[in-house]
């Protein structure tokens, strides 16, 4: 089940919802509505009382299984008047009026207060539709006001309804250069939150995104000889979708859609070695609180030739682990894994998968107590468009620059006490959140460059009498 | 006598599809009346239809696995599974041992034991449980050995084999090795004997011996299938020389599993090659058993690569040049002969006390099968089960590999939250530990 929250969540969820929608057209051409269809719509009669759900049947009317939460009204307003609006019902959505002004506070407080228990119920009535909810999808972003400040309100919410339920977190990071001022207190406050209530996060940074689109706009203009892509077919691409006009954050929204439903992909389509949402959490995350996981798609593209030879499949594991794939501007290579999973999408072999493995090992530093620290999935169903793709998500010690930068920004603002004001000016914000905040970002900085210190040798083993 | 399945998470499903499949195949070839009768009391039953339904119940968390398994057994037209023989979940176990052993496998005791019973009841003799799985998920190794706990609890007298899969050992779950030790280390106690395949032996055989260029999944488990099916399906033994035998499950274990501190079985099979190869090759009982042998000795799983130099020095000597390396030292051995002219087969080499252990009499620590029936497509072929020290160095990385990731207490918590502590880990290691004391003394 999904949850957007805020103008940047609400975005990226509007390219994710017509991304899913192309992805199941394209998968399920006899129109029933299956199990795959099932992890993320209700097929509902309209026929019915109350629009109750069927099952198995035809598909009639889909719904998505999702909240999505703003305070001001028009990016909402534009959904409900969009082409998916059908995908909703009106009571999904939950808005107000004027904003959160760019304050966490205001988002998290005062929103979190007042729309409580109105998004509780949105929630639990979504729940309630679902045979077995397995995880809960949250979309937002650092910097703001309401996706960072009432989306980390909404994730405590989560925890403390549905505490058995894993919760995966997709936050979108401010760069440096972002034009929110107080970007970096809004992210750090809901950090803390993000390291205390989340499972699971994919940190995903825009000046990665932007540089992932130039790239794929500089191949698909210079088109060099032999090397022409098929501009329909690659991750920023949302054509076949039902949304037709492409508006300007599109192409980056569509790589985050893309990561998510390879994310979901073999927990929704067949294949020889499954793997759910939930072992993403027990295999990628060895100590709480360090849950960030580092994500990479590859291939960006397809190219118009048909006929690729197991080069380019080799050439696509390689470039998951490189820092120009990365969605955050990050370079594993040269940090310390902790955990590696490796999702394949499509016509991959067991065979290619454990010969780039044992390829690549000696190129990657793990940390000694998880050398083979890899997971692995193969799905047969391929994303649209493409023949086969990799999702990477390692769980690496290079997501501390990220957070160290931040921590930087954060404190050059609150030195001087810039704008602090506003925030104190809430109710229920106090300056000692902000000091728990620092030192909450302090210690995973300092739990990650921990874990790089050269550790003790192999430890003795138990000795038994003999 | 009949043998129920049990097939538990992705990995035993998929296997025992394989499975019924190849057993059907081979019962299904030419001039095998007598046998086929046997094999489909074994592993069948009829419905009134004159349908075959497989004696086999699927468990797991997740439904997908299963429905193919079932779609594709109905596609095979010769047999099936039973309608209500499944048992599945929507949400996994999360390759979490403590998920599966903890929560799921409790919750659903009832269900799945309810299953079972069918199964037993339907047959007129049970000739013992077989139960497939993998050690290093969740469902399969947590609910797996919940399940085994519950079945050697209401069926005290009956055998339970267990049939596991190990991991790559270049890593398909970070957190395999834990659920290997914490799956090994209780089924030691409940299960009468572990069968162990290896997936890294396993794909070696796939790409060296039968040329398969891209190696998927199901091929592994093909060949898995293969040897579980050269073991399984009928046999004349020591004690049924002249029918075949009807307790080959109570035979099996019997001579090989004489102390329960050593319960590990391998399997080698001879000869595996790709089916093209199989039309222009001809074989030979001595050959194969020569090659057998050495493979016994050298702890080779497959006719390539086997160290030649490796030979049997009589127990206690040392020697002083380190010319003969060390062998593999074996408590019993069955050899099963399938195949054209069986009768002649020459198994002298097998019975040199040197291989054995010299606290048993030779006489019971070997033993073999014959079945003149060719198998799977094979004009001969030959399976040793054996009791010995081969499996001792890849379950030694395994528990090495746990206990440098306990050291740090990673994970730990994920299994902690479900309800297990760290005593049962050290509980888990220590048992371990003492297994590959007792096989290094062999």
């Amino acid at each position: 089940m999904t949850t957007l929250v805020g103008q940047c969540g609400n975005q990226v969820g509007c390219r994710f919802w017509d991304l899913a929608l192309r992805e199941h057209a394209h998968v399920n051409q006899t129109g029933v509505y299956d199990e795959a269809l099932s992890s993320f719509f209700r097929n509902v009669d309209q026929r019915r009382e109350g629009g109750a759900d069927s099952t198995g049947g035809r598909i009639t009317s889909l719904k998505a299984r999702a909240v999505l939460v703003d305070m001001e009204e028009g990016v909402l307003g534009e959904i409900l008047q969009g082409p998916l609006r059908s995908l909703f019902n009106s009571t999904q959505l939950i808005s107000d009026v004027s904003g959160s002004g760019n304050n966490w506070a205001v988002g998290h407080h005062t929103y979190g207060l007042t729309y409580r228990e109105q998004i509780v119920d949105q929630v639990r009535k979504a729940a309630e539709h679902c045979d077995c909810l397995q995880c809960f999808f949250l979309i937002h972003s650092m910097g703001g006001g309401t996706g960072s400040g009432l989306g980390t309100f909404v994730l405590k919410l989560l925890e403390e309804e549905f505490p058995e339920v894993c919760r995966i977190v997709t936050s979108v990071y401010p760069t440096a250069e972002d034009d929110v001022i107080t970007s970096p207190y809004n992210s750090v406050l809901a950090m803390k939150e993000l390291t205390e209530h989340a499972d699971c996060v994919l940190p995903v940074d825009n000046q990665s995104l932007v540089d992932i689109v130039g790239k794929i706009q500089h191949m698909s203009n210079t088109g060099k000889l032999g090397c022409t892509i098929k501009k329909d077919c690659t991750i920023i691409s949302g054509q076949g979708g039902v949304v037709k006009v492409e508006k300007p954050f599109d192409a980056m929204n569509n790589i985050v859609a893309n990561l998510l439903l390879n994310i979901t992909s073999s927990a929704r389509f067949e294949g020889s070695l499954n793997m759910d949402l939930n072992e993403i959490a027990m295999n990628l995350v060895p100590f709480p609180r360090l849950h960030y996981l580092v994500s990479s798609l590859t291939p960006l593209y397809t190219l118009a030739d048909v006929n690729i030879p197991p080069r380019r499949l080799d050439q696509m594991f390689s470039d998951a682990f490189s820092k120009e794939h990365q969605l955050i501007r990050a370079d594993p290579k040269h940090n310390l894994y902790l955990a590696c999973a490796l999702m394949l999408r499509g016509n991959v072999q067991l065979s290619d998968l454990r010969r780039n493995i044992e390829r690549l090992k000696p190129t990657l530093p793990f940390v000694p107590w998880n050398q083979e620290g890899w997971k692995t999935s193969l799905c047969s169903v391929p994303p649209v468009c493409h023949s086969h793709s990799l999702l990477a998500l390692a769980n690496n010690t290079c997501v501390k620059s990220t957070f160290f930068e931040l921590r930087e920004r954060f404190v050059k603002l609150y030195r001087r006490k810039a704008h602090l004001h506003h925030y104190l000016a809430v109710d229920g914000m106090e300056l000692a959140g902000f000091n728990e905040a620092l030192s909450s970002i302090s210690d995973l900085i300092e739990d990650y460059t921990h874990l790089e210190s050269p550790l003790m040798p192999n430890a003795p083993r138990l000795a038994i009498a003999t | 006598m009949s043998v129920v399945s049990l097939q538990l998470g992705q990995c035993g499903n998929q296997i025992g599809n394989e499975l019924f499949s190849v057993i059907s195949d081979d019962s299904n070839g030419p001039n095998r009346k007598k046998y086929k009768q046997c094999s489909d009391e074994r592993f069948f039953y009829e419905t009134s239809t004159g349908e075959l339904v497989a004696r086999s119940v699927l468990v797991d968390m997740e439904p997908k696995v299963i429905s193919q398994a079932i779609a594709k057994a109905s596609k095979s037209g010769r047999w099936r599974y039973g309608d209500k023989a499944h048992f599945s979940q929507k949400q996994g176990s999360g390759n979490n041992w403590a998920n599966g052993f903890c929560v799921h496998g409790p919750r659903h005791e009832e269900a799945v034991e309810d299953l079972v019973r069918m199964e037993v009841e339907r047959c007129d003799r049970l000739a013992g449980i077989f139960t497939m799985m993998s050690v290093a998920g969740g469902t399969g190794s947590g609910v797996g050995t919940y399940v085994t706990q519950r079945l050697r609890d209401i069926y005290p007298q009956s055998f339970i084999l267990n049939q596991v899969t190990w991991p790559y050992g270049s890593g398909e779950v970070i957190v395999q090795n834990y659920n290997s030790v914490l799956t090994l280390s209780h089924l030691y106690q409940l299960s009468d004997a572990i069968l162990v395949h290896e997936n890294d032996t396993v794909h070696k055989i796939c790409s060296q011996l039968m040329n398969i260029k891209h190696i998927s999944i199901s091929d592994v488990n093909k060949v898995i299938a293969h040897q579980l099916g050269s073991v399984l399906q009928p046999a004349y033994t020591a004690d049924s020389p002249c029918h075949y035998s009807r307790n080959p499950i109570g035979e099996l274990l019997s001579s090989l599993v004489c102390h329960p501190e050593y319960k590990l079985l391998s399997l080698c099979n001879i000869p595996q090659m790709s089916s093209t190869s199989l039309a222009y090759s001809v074989f030979n009982w001595p050959g194969l058993l020569k090659h057998l042998r050495q493979m016994l000795i050298a702890s080779a799983r497959m006719e390539e690569g086997i160290d030649w130099t490796v030979s049997v020095t009589s127990g206690g000597e040392s020697m002083p040049n380190s010319r003969h390396k060390s062998f593999n030292s074996s408590l019993a051995n069955v050899l099963i002969l399938r195949g054209k002219d069986v009768s002649t087969a020459v198994t002298d080499g097998f019975k040199d006390p040197a291989l054995y252990v010299p606290w048993l009499k030779t006489e019971n620590s070997f033993c073999t099968w014959n079945s003149p029936i060719a198998f799977n497509g094979y004009e001969k072929s030959a399976t040793l089960v054996s009791n010995n020290q081969s499996l001792l160095k890849p379950l030694d990385n395994i528990v090495r590999k746990a206990w440098n990731m306990f050291a740090s207490r990673a994970y730990v918590h994920q299994y902690t939250k479900f309800g297990i502590c760290e005593e049962d880990f050290l509980d888990s290691f220590t048992a371990l530990e003492q297994i590959i004391s007792s096989y290094t003394h062999l």
